[in-house]
């Protein structure tokens, strides 16, 4: 098992360098640059700053150039926030956008799991057709719809709660955020833990477990909650991923120091290594977290072997 | 507000949250920003972000005062040569850093002749090309050494100029005039601006900075008026959603917003009245018109379009009135101009009488409904300019112009409009950098090919640019100013639509808010009650 992660975790790194070279060239198919704005810049003012940045050098050059610092642990300067390096801009932000992400993944988790499974064992009841409902909402709804009427609600309205901001370790602060993000993957794990829980419940372990005269709550628990987890956790791997690494609606609507702005404003802004900086972490989240979930495979179906 | 809310949905999580939730307002300015700094470094400034922090941790030779006017700061006065070539500064005595050493002249010199160094990446460097040597400088063409200023002794700078320059004392109240402290910037290297290292001679001081989170400033006990200075700490929140800015107003967490979505302004004003601040701005919302380009060659096609535009219209219904129908270039109530402004021949005409002129003038041009002009608009990712884009390709369809539209990021758009202006016609904004035609006239020069979206090339008008330029006395040089403008408003190659207001969200426990022009509101001037 050992192994296995150390060999996929090494065979991952062509994957990440292949992301890493179409990401940046991508990126600068893309017309203009980071020091286009509103207000043009004069040429020579514009020579400087290509010049400061290493920008005047033929793109195969910046490319070598990127890649050299990179394996140095370098991600360079940010074109945009002068007075931070990206490697500062990300490892302020990923804390938060982890704590955050990770809330909500456990929320949902657990909100999720148990919808699932109680809409399962009483199927075609009010509440089966409940939680469907519910879940059907919170997968149409989007969360930049959510969130401001989470935010109006609460912060606003009821005043119980702040309309945003970020305290560290302040619960109040991260309550509206957690939901927003949470309710859309509590509806997906209900509906699969649902659909695979009623399969579950039907197959031959299961009745045998029953016939073996365990408990309701050990065959339910166990046997056939073990056995329906499997679609969840095949989805939650990617989910996690990309939960982890910040989401800009909610950072932007809750105003959130996470990471998960700096995607698509380094997008906009043509702030290249910054764009380059979340690209290389969101890559390495996808690989760690598809792993994880092979590796839990492993773990709760004995069927599945690694050697 | 209690901390004992009963409710069914996680009711730990709701206690501590109503617990932690109520914030202290009491001495400290929560103040909203349209976003991050992108640097505090005031040789690297570009966003009006950045000039706010900046007017509150630095302070120039010459400040904006609470209204937006000119007020002495480090310079306590100033002297101007009769040919308005040498400004002579006499530096207060009092002038302190936040380290205890003293504001000195040479702390100018080290600070002008950085923002120059090509090596420095200043965006903003050419606003101070009026120096003397500044421009080579710049370029690389010569040594920093050579640029104009000079310490005559420690409290006392000299200026000198290429030109006379009637807005240079203007231009001093911008970010970039802002010094930086030698020793420091010698000791840390690029590391100055981080907290702790910062040293200001502001009325604030940095404390902490995270970004896209909020940065941190207290009061400057060393500031040579602290004892004017009546706000001990001000929170700065990067917030660039302007809805969410407005949520967190009514939620009691931020005293002020600089900027709110237009969208909203009627129900604003029902709900929150007199803490909704409209005031014009010094700024002018426009389309360039491809001059070089048939049939935008042609002044009469220009025109036509120009008339058809229903500037009301726009002002009202598509900015809810949060915009100023504009009918020439240079936005009203700027400095150093003459009393009646030149405007549009057609500005005070109705929108039915002006179509029909249109119609008219395109025909004579060789265009109708049977030989449409077919036109691309171009402008950049926003509701509001997408809104208006629409709008008024509404307004030229009875002309028989058919519109398409191109829509970029801000990013593509300006680059594409410097490079290869490839537009017919571009949506364009300019908020005056200093209170001065000239700073709105410019965007026409032939030889500005960063801003002239009009493509235009004419040298009467360049020509009376240089001319005004050289004008030492104010009066004469207004005229000139004028005239250039009258020139442009003849031929049109950037179409005039609106002039921006500035909109704010004011806490009535924020005293001595003065709405201006430039949209200033230095913190130092300001008191928080209870």
């Amino acid at each position: 098992m050992l192994r296995y992660a150390v060999r996929r975790l090494l065979g991952a790194i062509p994957t990440i360098f292949v992301i890493i070279t179409i990401a940046f060239f991508l990126m600068r198919i893309a017309p203009g640059g980071p020091f286009d704005r509103e207000r043009t810049l004069e040429s020579q003012v514009m020579a400087n700053l290509n010049a400061a940045f290493g920008l005047d050098l033929p793109l195969w050059q910046q490319y070598l150039r990127y890649l050299g610092n990179l394996f140095q642990g370098d991600l360079g300067p940010s074109f945009v926030y002068r007075d931070f390096s990206v490697q500062q801009l990300l490892g302020a932000g990923l804390p938060i956008s982890i704590q955050l992400g990770a809330s909500a993944l456990l929320l949902a988790l657990v909100v999720g799991a148990t919808l699932g499974v109680i809409a399962a064992l009483r199927q075609n009841s009010a509440i089966d057709y409940l939680v469907i409902s519910v879940a059907t909402f919170g997968i149409t709804v989007p969360n930049f719809v959510v969130a401001p009427v989470l935010s109006l609600i609460f912060g606003v309205w009821l005043g119980v709660l702040p309309a945003g901001g970020w305290q560290d370790f302040s619960l109040a602060h991260m309550a509206l955020p957690v939901v927003t993000l949470a309710l859309p993957q509590i509806a997906v794990i209900a509906r699969l833990i649902r659909g695979a829980m009623l399969e579950a419940l039907r197959s031959d372990h299961v009745r045998t477990a029953r016939a073996y005269g365990l408990t309701p709550t050990m065959v339910v628990g166990v046997h056939a909650l073990r056995a329906a987890s499997l679609p969840a956790i095949s989805y939650l791997g990617p989910a996690a991923a990309a939960l982890l690494t910040g989401s800009v609606v909610v950072e932007t609507i809750f105003g959130i120091p996470g990471i998960g702005r700096y995607f698509v404003q380094g997008a906009l802004n043509r702030d290249y290594t910054l764009v380059m900086g979340t690209v290389v972490i969101i890559a390495v989240f996808i690989v760690v977290f598809n792993l994880i979930v092979d590796l839990l495979y492993a773990a709760i179906d004995p069927r599945v072997r690694y050697d | 507000m209690s901390c004992s809310i009963r409710t069914t949905f996680a009711p730990a999580l709701i206690a501590i949250a109503v617990c932690a939730a109520s914030p202290a307002l009491a001495a400290t300015y929560h103040r909203a920003l349209q976003g991050d700094p992108e640097t505090l470094d005031p040789h690297k400034t570009s966003t009006v972000v950045e000039a706010a922090i900046l007017r509150d941790l630095l302070e120039g030779l010459v400040i904006n005062d609470a209204a937006g006017g000119i007020a002495p700061g480090v310079a306590s006065d100033w002297e101007i040569s009769d040919d308005g070539l040498t400004y002579s500064f006499k530096l207060r005595d009092d002038a302190k850093w936040s380290d205890g050493s003293p504001v000195t002249a040479s702390d100018f010199v080290f600070s002008l002749r950085r923002i120059m160094n090509p090596e420095t990446g200043a965006k903003y460097a050419n606003i101070l090309y009026p120096m003397l040597n500044a421009e080579p400088i710049n370029k690389g063409e010569r040594p920093v050494e050579d640029l104009g200023v000079r310490a005559v002794d420690d409290k006392t700078l000299e200026i000198k100029l290429e030109q006379p320059t009637a807005y240079f004392l203007e231009l001093l109240t911008h970010q970039t005039g802002l010094p930086v402290n030698p020793a420091s910037v010698e000791e840390h290297g690029a590391d100055f601006l981080a907290p702790g290292n910062f040293v200001a001679n502001g009325p604030y001081e940095l404390v902490s900075f995270t970004p896209n989170d909020k940065l941190v400033m207290k009061k400057n006990e060393d500031f040579h008026s602290a004892d004017e200075v009546s706000i001990d700490e001000v929170v700065n929140y990067p917030i660039e959603e302007r809805s969410t800015c407005v949520r967190r107003f009514e939620a009691g967490e931020v005293h002020s917003c600089n900027e709110l979505p237009r969208e909203q302004l009627a129900s604003l004003k029902d709900r929150l009245g007199d803490q909704v601040h409209v005031h014009p701005y010094l700024g002018t919302y426009y389309y360039g018109v491809n001059s070089a380009r048939e049939p935008f060659d042609d002044v009469r096609v220009r025109q036509a379009l120009s008339m058809a535009i229903d500037r009301e219209f726009l002002a009202d219904e598509i900015f809810s009135g949060s915009m100023i129908p504009a009918y020439s270039l240079v936005p009203p109530g700027i400095e150093n101009y003459v009393e009646d402004q030149p405007k549009l021949e057609y500005a005070d005409e109705s929108i039915l009488d002006r179509e029909d002129k249109a119609i008219e003038l395109l025909k004579e041009a060789g265009f109708g409904p049977d030989n449409p002009i077919e036109l691309e608009i171009s402008y950049n990712t926003a509701e509001d300019h997408r809104n208006a884009a629409t709008a008024i390709a509404e307004m030229w369809r009875p002309l028989g112009v058919n519109v398409t539209f191109n829509q970029r990021d801000i990013s593509a758009h300006y680059a594409m409009l410097r490079d290869e202006k490839s537009h017919d016609v571009a949506r364009a904004g300019w908020i005056g950098d200093y209170s001065d035609p000239q700073n709105f006239l410019f965007l026409n020069l032939s030889d500005n090919p960063g801003f002239n979206y009009g493509n235009y090339n004419n040298p009467e008008y360049d020509g009376l640019l240089d001319k005004a330029a050289a004008e030492t006395d104010l009066a004469a040089r207004a005229k000139i100013l004028s005239d250039a403008e009258a020139v442009f408003l003849r031929d049109v190659p950037q179409i005039p639509i609106l002039f921006y207001s500035s909109t704010a969200l004011v806490s009535p426990k924020l005293k001595g808010w003065e709405d201006n022009l430039r949209h200033v509101h230095p913190t130092r001037f300001l008191t928080l009650e209870d």
